[in-house]
């Protein structure tokens, strides 16, 4: 779900060629939304917003219906309810959506192994080995929105091409609830007059440099020199860019990428400078990471904290560990003296966040015991911890010092 | 000042001096070496950190009493490539100039006067063999932790009984013991001192030269802000102590085992350093006692693998434990003996290394290395 959805519709009188297309890009039309919509069918056709209403909520999601008055994700909820105040809002129940997700993501292995997903809510499927046994790439996407729309009674949209972003734009294209296949001798076409932001990789502040040299579309970027675009961009960047505006992109659908983190972070409802409450969602978060790293047989050696002053100013502390760890409490004390040598006493801060790098399996990471260690410590507390959540959902126990009413945010 | 002694002797008592100065010094002036000729004709070398002090001595045949203070490092460059023959040095003025055979060196001179004074060597409290007592510091020192941000864990302990000095270090994976005799000045004594182990290792090591070795304690009380002196042969140093916090680990050393296993030292050694090729740092060593051998493995599924078997004496459960091949290795390195002894409980709880086969498995050996297994998962 990207902010950008001003991509002009260009006329899809481009042929339903799918020679040399094995690449899909599947994503849900406004996924939350949807999700709500099927135990809440009297809204089917209005404006529905997903998000947590207050000072500091964001929309996560909204309906075709509320995006037509600007609504998109990521806004303030502030500024959402202002621009459609007819909306209806429902908070996220994210359970759900995770098993919905689950459900789509089970439909696209059942079509290849070649899945690699991006979100929750979209992924990458190559077909390319599937032909023989489920026919056209462009057939299979018909039959993946089908099967999805049945299932579920959401809808999605495919974009088929020949590359993995050329795919990504093509879905977006023809949202909601459509196919595009961009022919592969119709990338060029297809891409030139879109806007160069557009593009995969491009943000606000290359758009603007971009702009800034005069280049608006994915046509006028084609035509810039490399070196030029090397020079105002970096290296990298400017020749990557060059070869995207040309319909290249060598980049393979990996099934499967391994997480290379896992954090979570807190949006207060209200700037906090009080070290103890601090601490206690420095302790929160903690927790959360550690029941996903559980929950993902991950175990990570470096601990990273997230500290976002009230002006958006915002540092980051890590430290590694001598042994990889997947406990919370050890996450949590790394945390505290992240923060207490970051020196933000008394500082006002917005947010904070705590994650876990530099994974790896829990299962090929042996652990050196230390001298007087108990045998059973906070591992083996936090591993009951997470046998009652099972049994007995997420609020069965916590810390005592996080037993308190939540606050809003969200989950990131 | 001016004083004229064997090349040899000099080149030796510099550098022992100059192996305590500072390599990054604080103050400027801490990186020099104080020269110092005494009425009665004796040449005194020192140096000097804060932490830690080095004299030493030696008789001169000819001398003129004075001080002077130079570069330590510098003099001990230049000293060990001088030729072998006397060498001169003469303070002229600011300058002090060494003479040896044809080759003639002009050093600077420090202010003495900024020098800070040496610490007295604190009162004597008793004297041990220097060859005992060196190889004794060195198989406890291995298990001291080498990690400065746990001050604790960086110092050997030392525990002083009667006619017993007992050593031990640890890192919390591993810790090691060693008791040795001594002959105390009071038979009485007791005292605990907390001793930085690099600094203690790499002093005992330089103190063979002497049959003995005088220690001397500042606080034989075993609390406070107290310094270790050591004395052997013409050669003095004194250290600050740590604080003498440590681990409670008499309780730690488990004293039944449900298996006991023993091996050619030498052997064991050499397959552990093998299979360990396909280990990275801090990946275990799988060992499997299974009646009279043991299978050694590392690596896994995903990588390089290998394996080993030994002959083993074995008595006991059979056990499957894991250690850190590193710390294996340093254990085995320490004991000091052809045959390595192992004991288990379980493989989750420590395991003691020893050296030989006491007379009797009622004694307690002179040297204990501890070592925590790995826990696999699974």
């Amino acid at each position: 779900m990207s902010r950008k959805q001003q991509v002009p519709k260009v006329a899809s009188a481009l042929g339903a060629d799918d020679t040399g297309c094995p690449i899909l890009h599947v994503d849900m039309d406004a996924f939350y939304a949807s999700v709500e919509l099927i135990e809440r069918p009297e809204l089917v056709g209005t404006p529905v917003i997903i998000g947590v209403p207050g000072l500091r909520g964001v929309v996560l999601s909204a309906t075709y219906e509320a995006r037509r008055f600007g609504v998109h994700s990521a806004m303030p909820m502030t500024r959402a309810m202002r621009l459609c105040p007819r909306a209806t809002v429902i908070p996220p129940s994210h359970g759900k959506y995770a098993e919905v997700s689950r459900g789509v993501m089970e439909i696209f292995h059942a079509i290849t192994p070649q899945v690699e997903p991006i979100a929750s809510d979209e992924a990458f499927l190559d077909v390319g080995g599937a032909r023989r046994r489920l026919g056209r790439p462009a057939a299979i996407g018909e039959a993946i929105r089908a099967q999805v729309a049945e299932r579920y009674g959401i809808t999605c949209s495919v974009g088929v091409a020949g590359s993995k972003f050329v795919a990504k734009l093509a879905s977006r294209q023809c949202k909601p609830n459509g196919l595009l296949v961009v022919p592969a001798d119709g990338v060029v076409q297809f891409l030139h007059p879109l806007p160069v932001g557009a593009l995969w990789g491009v943000g606000d502040r290359t758009e603007q440099a971009l702009v800034r040299l005069g280049i608006r579309t994915v046509g006028d970027l084609a035509r810039v020199p490399v070196a030029t675009l090397q020079r105002e961009l970096g290296q990298a960047a400017g020749t990557h860019l060059a070869a995207l505006a040309w319909g290249r992109d060598e980049r393979a659908v990996t099934p499967h990428v391994p997480d290379k983190s896992i954090g979570a972070e807190e949006t207060f409802p209200a700037d906090v400078d009080d070290p103890e409450a601090i601490r206690r969602e420095l302790l929160r978060l903690s927790e959360r990471v550690a029941a996903r790293l559980r929950a993902g047989g991950h175990v990570g050696r470096t601990v990273s904290v997230k500290l976002r002053r009230s002006d958006f100013s915002t540092i980051t502390r890590s430290r590694t560990l001598r042994e990889p760890t997947d406990v919370a409490q050890e996450i949590y004390v790394t945390a505290c003296d992240l923060f207490a040598a970051a020196g933000l006493d008394r500082v006002r801060l917005r947010l904070v966040g705590v994650r876990v790098e530099n994974l790896r399996g829990a299962d090929t990471s042996a652990r050196q015991l230390t001298l007087g260690e108990r045998e059973t410590g906070w591992r083996e507390v936090e591993r009951a911890m997470d046998k009652a959540v099972r049994r007995f959902g997420p609020d069965a126990v916590r810390p005592a010092s996080l037993v308190r009413p939540k606050f809003d945010g969200i989950d990131v | 000042m001016m004083f004229r002694v064997d090349r040899d002797v000099l080149a030796e008592a510099v550098a022992w001096t100059a192996r305590s100065l500072p390599a990054r010094p604080s103050v400027p002036v801490l990186a020099g070496m104080r020269l110092e000729v005494t009425e009665d004709t004796q040449l005194k070398l020192s140096g000097f950190d804060y932490e830690v002090s080095a004299e030493v001595t030696l008789e001169l045949q000819t001398g003129e009493p004075g001080v002077v203070l130079v570069s330590g490092r510098l003099l001990a460059e230049i000293t060990r490539a001088l030729p072998a023959q006397p060498v001169d040095l003469v303070v002229e003025g600011a300058k002090a100039v060494v003479t040896c055979g044809s080759a003639r060196f002009t050093l600077l001179t420090m202010p003495v006067e900024d020098y800070p004074s040496l610490p007295a060597m604190p009162p004597a409290a008793g004297r041990v063999g220097s060859d005992v007592f060196a190889s004794a510091v060195g198989q406890v020192a291995v298990a001291a932790g080498k990690d400065n941000t746990l001050p604790m864990l960086t110092g050997v302990r030392m525990e002083i009984e009667g006619d017993t000095v007992t050593l031990a270090a640890t890192d919390r994976y591993r810790l090691a013991v060693r008791e040795l005799k001594w002959q105390p000045d009071q038979v009485d004594i007791s005292a605990i001192a907390m001793i930085p182990g690099k600094t203690l290792a790499d002093t005992v090591k330089s103190l063979t030269t002497g049959a003995e070795v005088e220690i001397a304690l500042s606080s034989t009380g075993g609390t406070g802000e107290g310094m270790i002196g050591f004395l052997s042969g013409g050669r003095r140093t004194t250290t600050r102590l740590l604080d003498p916090e440590f681990p409670k680990y008499r309780s730690l050393l488990p004293t039944e085992f449900s298996a006991r296993a023993e091996l050619g030292t030498g052997a064991f050694v050499e397959a552990v350093k093998r299979v360990a090729l396909v280990a990275e740092r801090n990946t275990p060593v799988r060992l499997a006692f299974r009646g009279d051998e043991v299978v050694l493995e590392a690596g896994s599924g995903d990588e390089a693998q290998a394996v080993e078997v030994l002959p083993v004496d074995f008595d006991g459960d059979e056990i499957n434990i894991a250690f850190n091949h590193q710390f294996l290795l340093e254990g085995l390195g320490a004991i000091d003996s052809d045959v390595a002894r192992l004991q288990f409980t379980t493989s989750t709880k420590p395991a003691i290394l020893t050296g030989g086969k006491p007379v009797d498995n009622e004694t307690i050996p002179d040297y204990r290395y501890l070592i925590m297994p790995i826990r696999l998962s699974g």
